[in-house]
């Protein structure tokens, strides 16, 4: 059964790094900021997502997995409005300069 | 186990020091943001692995903390930069 566990980690932790460096390649390399900011969240909270879901079965107590859903979702909450704002103050500031 | 951790969260790091790289070339200042937004969930990420890793809990603290803390910096970046209804900048007192 730990070993079924210990797969499914490996798996999807390294599926959560795929995703960062997907993220961040996309950050380097995308033309303009909006498809930056496309790129990052990906990155964000996909990347993170996968890596706690991987922590779970390692988590030791139950308390330590609800910490780490709980840090998963502040993640995810934080990326989805700070995203937002950003879009927004990068298509006002692109807005006003035309 | 605990060296495939270990080597995830060091892919972690390099890609995120790989990104701040956007923030010395980044043209505009939103870009610069993005990038320290990157390093906030970069480390989140590899606070977490080395929770696991080493087996402290407190360390999920320190990464819940690292969160708060990347998302107050993003705001605030826009409350300064763009006044705080996000218009032009606030150059009125």
């Amino acid at each position: 059964m730990t070993l079924l566990l210990d797969a499914f980690t490996i798996v999807a932790v390294s599926a959560g790094t795929f995703f960062f460096v997907a993220g961040t390649v996309g950050l380097l390399r995308f033309p303009d900021t909006l498809s930056r900011l496309h790129a990052l969240t990906k990155a964000d909270n996909l990347g993170v997502g996968l890596i706690v879901l991987g922590l779970l079965p390692q988590a030791t107590s139950l308390g330590m997995g609800i910490r780490l859903i709980g840090v998963w979702l502040l993640v995810q909450l934080a990326g989805a409005t700070v995203s937002q704002l950003l879009a927004r103050a990068a298509a006002r500031r692109n807005g006003a300069r035309t | 186990m605990t060296v495939f951790l270990t080597l995830a969260g060091i892919i972690i790091l390099a890609t995120v020091a790989a990104g701040l790289w956007r923030i010395l070339r980044g043209p505009e200042d939103a870009e610069r943001m993005m990038a320290a937004q990157l390093l906030g969930s970069g480390g989140v990420a590899v606070l977490l692995l080395s929770a696991v890793i080493s087996g402290i809990p407190a360390i999920i603290d320190i990464a819940l903390s690292i969160a708060l803390l990347a998302a107050f910096a993003s705001a605030a970046f826009v409350l300064e930069a763009f006044g705080t209804r996000g218009d032009e900048p606030a150059d009125r007192p």
